[in-house]
């Protein structure tokens, strides 16, 4: 399937994809009423400083112990290998985040559920807001064996 | 009837089986029986459906409803399995049916343990805080002005404690252990946890047991009386073995099972809290009866009996709860150097030992918690990664470049 | 110095509306005009060290940033202008020769923009080039002169070594050190893709990039960096830099402190010394000393590649050009007076050489004068800015282009002209690995692919419009050209009449 992957060697540490993320996922069309004097809680991470960084998001594992994990049966794969979250069934317990290898599920912004990244098939983009947000190609979205 | 793959317990392990089969053998037959009367739930939603966190609907589609149909399974519900007969390959069924089968699950999960208390019988509304009818029962016996007293300060008197708390008058919880959830938690920890769950008004005798029910009041050993309108029994569980035992398999606290999850019965596997499994950590064979580790051991039993090769070689002890807010994420276990960080509510335990991780204690700040479960259970050698970053934080930056590589670059 | 302090040129400016406070552009400058202010929980910028490389105006994700030219002003003087007043501030303050990079920025006469292209009408019909073919291909070398044959009266189909490119265009020289590993990657790559040529400049040619040796001008300048028997025969042909044209007559001076690692290794000297290249080569003080380095190339590549001299466009250019051609080499290169330069001394630049479009008409007819024309190829560089920049070229006379700034700003680069300084935004005119990796190199072929994709096409159109379908028949044929707002002489230097003629 189609998965974001990250190359370290072209981060550039500007944390713009966490901002496309926050923006894609925000329900709203335009980027400064989305974002502008809020926190954001975006679903990609950056990690790193200056000389290395890189961004974190879910790695759509084949053999996803999140989904093995979940007590609701919130989480699962879609049709197109995409792992989901159903934050109707969620209930919070972060069994999630105690069992992503990657620490790529998050709480929610008000803890009540979690969140993670679904390649923005959950939103209006359409194609990861990150992958084209991201100013060096550091983060693409592709078909890897 | 026969079945080329027979499931005994409909809960977690249940499902990983299905699935574990599935992914080699979209033909065989498969039958699923339990003595419940619903499809598929994940247990420990019990606690957030009394709290209003989820729905008697969506706790039911833990899978699709669409799920053993898709998969082709016959569901019997509401009937138990009295015996197996490993010889004839059979089990006999409390209705009286015979039903054959191929490869068999044991899947039978656990059963609340109700130790000996004077003036038990006494009481009128006792509960146990295992099942959906266990929780919906608890409900219709609880008001505004229901005074509850729970036996027990585990995960589940706990979770029982929370999940009620805004549909009764009071909570008093009593353990005979000198703290709460001893099975997970260090005593600094349990007394952070205690602490927080005491601020929502729910009141702890530690250090003490019910030493008489009588007249709608438990008087402790202490000598404390507590009045009551409802009564939770939660002191523990115990693996439901005797199906197994009684047609000669080994068991000990659990079912004893091998890497495979084969029990000593010729065909018969076994899987979830029923089980025992080996704790990669210690290398001991115990009981982990958790809900992702039924499902894992439920997945790889499935590939096994349908003639896949999985070992179930990776368990760890491992948790993730919350009370009202406050997250607890733990691992492992904790015998050996620790490191510790606190800071208020936020406390942070890590334990190595001979240069690997070997538990950790997250409270309150639990964020990427899985990459320190990571190090556990891969018992990653901590001279591989930056561990002073690790301590820090949980962060991929802290593992080599070639590791990230395949972290973040890799087809998963 | 109180006397020393200068307005800020140019002025980062931000609608606060806008700006949602993520940082990026404090992130992306190198130097360091924005930051995050906590106390007032604001971005704020200090324009001081802004050098408008409209970095952050491109990362920015809500457009709230721009650059504008600051209205600060000396009193208006058209003579005391205050880029003068500012130069005189300066080197009162430092005692130093100014420094600046890439092409003469100086409101000289470009004429290329006074140069009309023709089409055919009615007669002599056009030609649609996405219906019929449209040939670009190119071959630059020595053209044989005469045709020879064997005992049995066949030809013998022997020529000098010739390049072939699929459109008569070439990046040129760019040194590594000068430019990036990752820069140099994307010209690589993108010639190789495109089945042209980029040129290795003098600084040597890094180990990994050998794999593009077909696609490749190995270099070999006053300073001979990096210069070896595996280099020499690593290109496709080997070019002798006698000259550039943003610094004609000087040397270069790559400071010691950008010989790190690769640079070094590559180069081969050592860590941290100054590469300096003589203003002349040493072993060279006529065209008989040229002649002799031109064939120890040869004999060193075994004469199967062409050898190319590269000089600055001077006054006396056509004369130089005739002695190259008659020195045995293949290719001449000239450079105009607008060529880029990584660093020169800013008097230089502004002040010294010619424009390529004079020097190639007048090298081209010189050439023919003296029917010499066959034995080189032409090319020339030193801002080719467009495909009609690039049409006009050849059929004033040129071979073939090379183009570099253009290359640049596909890359990446908004002709800051920082690039001495190091602190490249881009991550082209810098070694500083965090600035490096700002380019990936995949992006930085890609639009290099697309650049010369696009110029080529128009180049067909701008052909086909001419009725020419081969760029052969385009060489040299001035009549496809007509001159406006040119004084006699021009248009006599040229080669061409005047509009309307």
């Amino acid at each position: 399937m189609k998965r974001i992957y990250v190359n370290e060697e072209w981060c550039l540490g500007c944390h713009l994809c966490e901002y496309q993320c926050a923006f894609a996922n925000s329900g709203i069309n335009d980027m400064v009423k989305a974002l502008k004097g809020k926190t954001i809680h975006p679903r990609i991470q950056v990690e790193g400083g200056n000389s290395i960084s890189f961004a974190v998001n879910c790695r759509h594992c084949s053999d996803a112990r999140c989904i093995k994990g979940c007590i609701s049966g919130a989480l699962s794969r879609d049709k197109d290998g995409v792992v989901v979250i159903d934050t109707e069934k969620c209930v919070g317990c972060f069994t999630c985040i105690l069992s992503c290898p990657y620490g790529a599920i998050m709480p929610s912004s008000d803890h009540s559920v979690v969140q993670k990244c679904q390649l923005c098939m959950d939103n209006q983009m359409g194609e990861p807001a990150c992958v084209k947000g991201c100013p060096n190609r550091a983060i693409v979205y592709e078909e890897r064996i | 009837m026969n079945y080329d793959y027979l499931i005994i317990g409909n809960s977690t392990a249940a499902v990983g089986c299905i699935e574990g089969i599935r992914e080699n053998d979209r033909e065989g037959s498969i039958c699923v029986v339990t003595d419940e009367n619903y499809t598929v739930y994940g247990r420990p939603l019990i606690s957030y459906l009394l709290w209003n966190k989820t729905t008697e609907k969506n706790m039911l589609n833990y899978r699709p409803s669409n799920f053993y149909k898709k998969n082709d399974v016959e569901l019997i519900l509401g009937v138990r399995a009295e015996k197996i007969n490993p010889d004839k390959k059979t089990i006999l069924l409390s209705d009286g049916q015979e039903i054959g089968y191929g490869k068999l699950l044991v899947a039978t999960g656990s059963s609340p343990f109700v130790p000996p208390m004077k003036g038990l019988d006494t009481v009128e509304k006792k509960f146990s805080f295992m099942t959906l009818d266990d929780a919906k029962a608890l409900a219709g016996a609880i008001d505004k002005d229901s005074r509850v007293l729970i036996v027990g300060a585990g995960l589940i008197g706990l979770k029982c404690a929370e999940g009620i708390s805004d549909r009764v008058k009071s909570l008093t919880v009593v353990d005979l252990a000198n703290r709460i959830l001893p099975s997970i938690l260090d005593e600094k920890g349990s007394g952070i946890v205690q602490k927080h769950i005491e601020s929502h008004g729910v009141k702890f005798y530690l250090n003490d047991s019910v030493a008489e029910f009588k007249d709608g009041a438990a008087t402790l050993s202490s000598g404390k009386k507590i009045e009551y309108d409802a009564v939770v029994i939660a002191v523990g569980v115990r693996a439901n073995t005797s199906l197994v035992a009684d047609a000669g398999g080994e068991v000990n606290r659990g079912i004893v099972t091998d890497l495979k999850c084969r029990t000593t019965l010729d065909d018969v596997y076994a899987a979830g809290d029923c089980a025992e499994s080996l704790n990669s950590i210690t290398g001991q064979k115990q009981v982990l009866a958790l809900l992702p580790n039924a499902y894992m051991m439920g997945s790889a039993a499935g590939v096994n009996m349908s003639g896949g090769e999985k070992l179930y070689d990776d368990a760890i002890p491992m948790n993730s709860i919350g009370f009202w807010g406050l997250h607890v994420i733990t691992a492992g276990d904790y015998e050996g150097e620790a490191y510790v960080k606190r800071d208020g509510s936020k406390y942070k335990k890590l334990v190595t030992s001979g240069g690997r991780l070997r538990g950790f204690i997250l409270i309150g700040e639990i964020e990427r918690a899985g990459i320190y479960t990571r190090l556990v259970r891969e018992q990653t050698p901590l001279d591989e990664i930056d561990f002073e970053a690790i301590k820090e934080r949980p962060q991929e930056m802290a593992f080599s470049r070639a590791v990230r590589k395949d972290d973040l670059g890799g087809a998963k | 110095m109180i006397r020393d302090y200068l307005y800020p040129e140019y002025e980062a400016v931000r609608n606060p509306d806008l700006c949602i406070g993520c940082r990026a552009c404090e992130r992306q400058c190198a130097n360091l005009v924005h930051r995050f202010d906590s106390d007032l929980n604001k971005m704020v910028s200090d324009s001081t060290n802004c050098v408008d490389c409209q970095r952050c105006v491109c990362i920015c994700p809500t457009h709230a940033l721009k650059i504008v030219k600051s209205d600060h002003t000396f009193k208006a003087n058209a003579n005391w202008t205050g880029e003068v007043i500012s130069d005189v501030i300066r080197q009162a303050g430092t005692g130093a020769v100014l420094l600046s990079a890439m092409g003469n920025p100086k409101e000289y006469p470009v004429y290329w923009d006074k140069i009309l292209i023709n089409a055919s009408q009615v007669t002599n019909p056009s030609i649609d080039p996405l219906r019929e073919p449209m040939e670009t291909k190119t071959y630059l070398g020595k053209k044989t002169s005469e045709i020879r044959r064997d005992r049995n009266g066949n030809i013998i189909p022997e020529t000098s070594p010739q390049l072939e490119l699929e459109t008569p265009i070439m990046f040129s020289a760019m040194s590594y050190g000068s430019i990036s590993y990752n820069a140099h990657k994307s010209l690589a790559t993108a010639a190789e893709e495109l089945g042209i040529l980029y040129n290795t400049g003098e600084g040597g040619l890094h180990e990994d990039f050998y794999q593009y040796g077909p696609n490749t001008i190995v270099q070999v300048a006053s300073g001979r960096f990096g210069v070896h028997e595996d280099y020499l025969n690593a290109g496709a042909a080997i070019e002798i830099k006698m000259g550039q044209g943003a610094k004609p007559g000087i040397g270069g001076h790559l400071p010691g402190e950008k010989i790190v690692d690769d640079i070094s290794k590559t180069r081969m000297i050592p860590e941290g010394t100054d590469a300096i290249s003589p203003a002349p080569h040493h072993d060279i003080y006529s065209i008989e000393d040229l002649r002799q380095l031109v064939f120890s190339l040869k004999e060193a590549s075994d004469y199967k590649k062409p050898v190319i001299v590269k000089i600055a466009a001077v006054h006396n250019v056509a004369a130089i050009a005739s002695g190259i051609a008659r020195s045995g080499a293949d290719i001449i290169a000239i450079d105009g007076y607008r060529g880029g330069t990584g660093a020169a001394p800013k008097r230089i630049r502004d002040n010294v050489g010619i424009p390529i479009e004079l020097a190639l008409a007048s090298v081209d007819q010189r050439l023919r004068d003296e029917g010499i024309r066959g034995a080189v190829s032409v090319v020339v560089g030193g801002s080719i800015r467009s495909s009609a920049d690039i049409v006009k070229a050849i059929a004033l006379g040129a071979d073939a282009v090379y183009i570099a700034t253009s290359a640049l700003i596909a890359m990446g680069c908004h002709l800051c002209r920082s690039c001495q300084a190091g602190k490249c935004n881009w991550g082209i005119a810098t070694q500083v690995p965090e600035l490096v990796k700002r380019l990936n190199p995949a992006d930085g072929k890609e639009r290099l692919v697309n650049l010369v994709h696009a110029w080529t096409h128009e180049i067909k159109e701008m052909m086909g419009g001419m009725g020419i379908n081969s760029i052969e028949a385009l060489r040299g044929n001035r009549l496809m050209l007509r001159g406006i707002g040119l004084t006699e002489k021009e248009l006599e230097i040229l080669g061409i009449k005047h509009a309307g003629e």
